[in-house]
């Protein structure tokens, strides 16, 4: 937690400082939480052999980066989800074509803490806990405590993909909504803390935020598919069902700095990082 | 030539005078102006007293009564834990202790008052959120007691020095004359010393509240942010203020989620006008 507020603040102070000697080598990138450590390990390795370009990078959520976009504080937004149509129609008001860059994979992990004794779920199972309808572990097989349900804040990607995808099962006319009283975390790591120490949590985000404190659930398609584990060879194999696409968006299609970087992180180098990150490169 | 330089500086001074209040104006329009465009969707009553916050969803629904009353109940739970031992120890500050660890307190409490809240939020989540829900048996700790307990923190310090003001402005005489008429200590205090500053001591208490009302980044980090309507003082919720902060980064400008924030923006201002106009009235009261 500290560790990342510490890069958020030097993040934000190069980013001043980048601001005020405004100069044409340096690259704003802003936007999804899931993608900040990612594009962090991104620019770090590119000011190692570029030192002349400056790369920041800060979170805040994917559509906060869309919206930096928009209007025009960064030039690389990081996206966790697809950019949706109102803010294309609001992008071309401003005079902004977003361009849409599929960069890499994720796998979205759904996990619980190592004392639980629930392993494994199906789609349907994850999408009945999350909309209230499932309320206590037991009725999952686990010990007899109510099942606390954390979600990230409504401005994350992670949470949008959540929803349409698990809650409202790809049906673009469903209706279904996270239960009311699921705590919304501000950050992935935030979700990570509460797993942690409380034994009947259940959170989801990135798989790269999974660590041996937390323990990721096993999940089906529906109760005739086999369990998989959010592996980044399941979801390269697309055997692992709760994964997605990330992305980057740039105003029009890349030029200068900002589509060297972008090359940067197409090479193989580039996608090595997404791999040692915990995300699932996409030429493989 | 000196009436020149007079007449410059008097006009400087009444225009930064002025601008404030200037500038307060243009704060208040600009929020009306964007707020109010939420009414073409929703109507008051419903926004006011609708039970479900799903911004984003379509059709939005945006109902804010759940997040009025986490911010209420957070707020009262702060008031109840603050002003006792706020109140105690402004008395204690100013009637009872030797002047050296009066000192020592006064500055403590100046102290306490510049953590920032962002700080006190941290200190809450790694200690006092584990700490709630073990002796609670809570499923979770994030709950509006651990906002209450962290933002009594934040008030105190302003109940203690505006009330320990109050208490010293009383007329020395007062104390005296009650002292002279065989009371105790403790009943010179209790019933000559604080009913003589009662006035100025609402007023401290008033100020405490609107400061806790408005106070953001410590509620985020430890109530929870879930929208519902509390049943209890251990359950999560969400504030009017964590609402909009946590929401106005997503809020794409010009949706109807946009003006919904800024219309609970209208909402929070009402509330803490009203908090400071009464804390206004019993500071006036005393002064007559």
């Amino acid at each position: 937690m500290f560790r990342k507020w510490l890069l958020v603040l030097i993040a934000v102070m190069f980013a001043t400082s980048a601001f005020a000697a405004k100069d044409k080598n340096s690259i704003q990138v802003k936007g999804s939480d899931t993608m900040v450590n990612l594009g962090q390990a991104w620019a770090e390795k590119y000011m190692e052999k570029n030192p002349a370009n400056f790369v920041a990078v800060t979170g805040g959520g994917s559509g906060t980066g869309i919206s930096s976009l928009i209007s025009g504080t960064c030039d690389i937004a990081m996206s966790s989800r697809n950019i949706k149509d109102k803010e294309v129609s609001l992008a071309e008001q401003k005079g902004i074509n977003p361009y849409e860059i599929k960069i890499a994979l994720d796998g979205l992990a759904v996990v619980v803490n190592p004392n639980n004794p629930v392993s494994k779920l199906t789609i349907e199972q994850l999408a009945q806990v999350f909309t209230g309808k499932v309320k206590n572990w037991k009725e999952l097989g686990g010990m007899d405590s109510r099942i606390v349900l954390l979600s990230r804040e409504v401005n994350s990607g992670t949470h949008v993909y959540f929803k349409e995808h698990i809650l409202r099962k790809n049906n673009p006319d469903s209706q279904e909504e996270f239960v009311a009283n699921a705590l919304m975390l501000s950050s992935s790591q935030a979700i990570a803390d509460e797993v942690a120490q409380n034994a009947s949590a259940i959170g989801y985000y990135g798989m790269g935020y999974i660590s041996s404190r937390q323990k990721a659930i096993m999940v089906a398609r529906d109760d005739k598919s086999e369990y998989e584990a959010p592996t980044i060879e399941n979801v390269i194999n697309g055997k692992y069902p709760i994964s997605r696409p990330l992305f980057l968006y740039t105003n029009g299609q890349p030029q200068g700095p900002v589509k060297k970087f972008i090359d940067f992180c197409f090479s193989k180098e580039g996608q090595d990082i997404v791999l040692k990150t915990d995300f699932v490169p996409l030429n493989k | 030539m000196r009436k020149t330089k007079e007449f410059i500086i008097e006009k400087l001074i009444f225009i930064c005078g002025f601008a404030l209040i200037l500038f307060v104006a243009l704060i208040f329009i600009f929020l009306l102006k964007e707020g109010l465009a939420v009414f073409k969707t929703v109507t008051p009553f419903k926004f006011l007293f609708g039970r479900n916050w799903y911004p984003i969803s379509e059709p939005a629904k945006l109902g804010i009564l759940p997040l009025i009353v986490g911010s209420l109940l957070v707020t009262l739970g702060a008031a109840l834990i603050s002003i006792p031992i706020g109140v105690a120890c402004a008395v204690y500050i100013s009637e009872v202790a030797h002047p050296k660890i009066k000192e020592i307190l006064k500055s403590g409490i100046e102290l306490l008052a510049a953590i920032p809240s962002v700080v006190l939020g941290f200190i809450g989540m790694v200690t006092l959120v584990p700490w709630v829900k073990s002796v609670f048996h809570l499923p979770t700790g994030l709950t509006a007691l651990s906002g209450s307990i962290m933002l009594a923190f934040m008030a105190m310090p302003t109940i203690v020095s505006i009330a320990e003001d109050a208490l010293y402005s009383v007329p020395r005489h007062y104390k005296e004359g009650a002292l002279a008429l065989g009371a105790t200590h403790w009943q010179a205090i209790w019933r000559v010393m604080l009913p003589a500053a009662s006035s100025g001591i609402l007023a401290a208490v008033m100020l405490g509240i609107g400061r806790v009302i408005g106070e953001t980044m410590a509620v985020m980090m430890i109530t929870g942010n879930a929208a519902v309507i509390p049943q209890s003082i251990l359950v999560p919720v969400r504030t009017l203020t964590a609402t909009i902060a946590a929401e106005m980064g997503e809020a794409v400008v010009g949706s109807e989620h946009y003006f919904a924030l800024f219309a609970i923006g209208i909402v929070l201002f009402v509330i803490s006008f009203a908090i400071n106009v009464t804390a206004d009235l019993f500071l006036h009261k005393r002064q007559q």
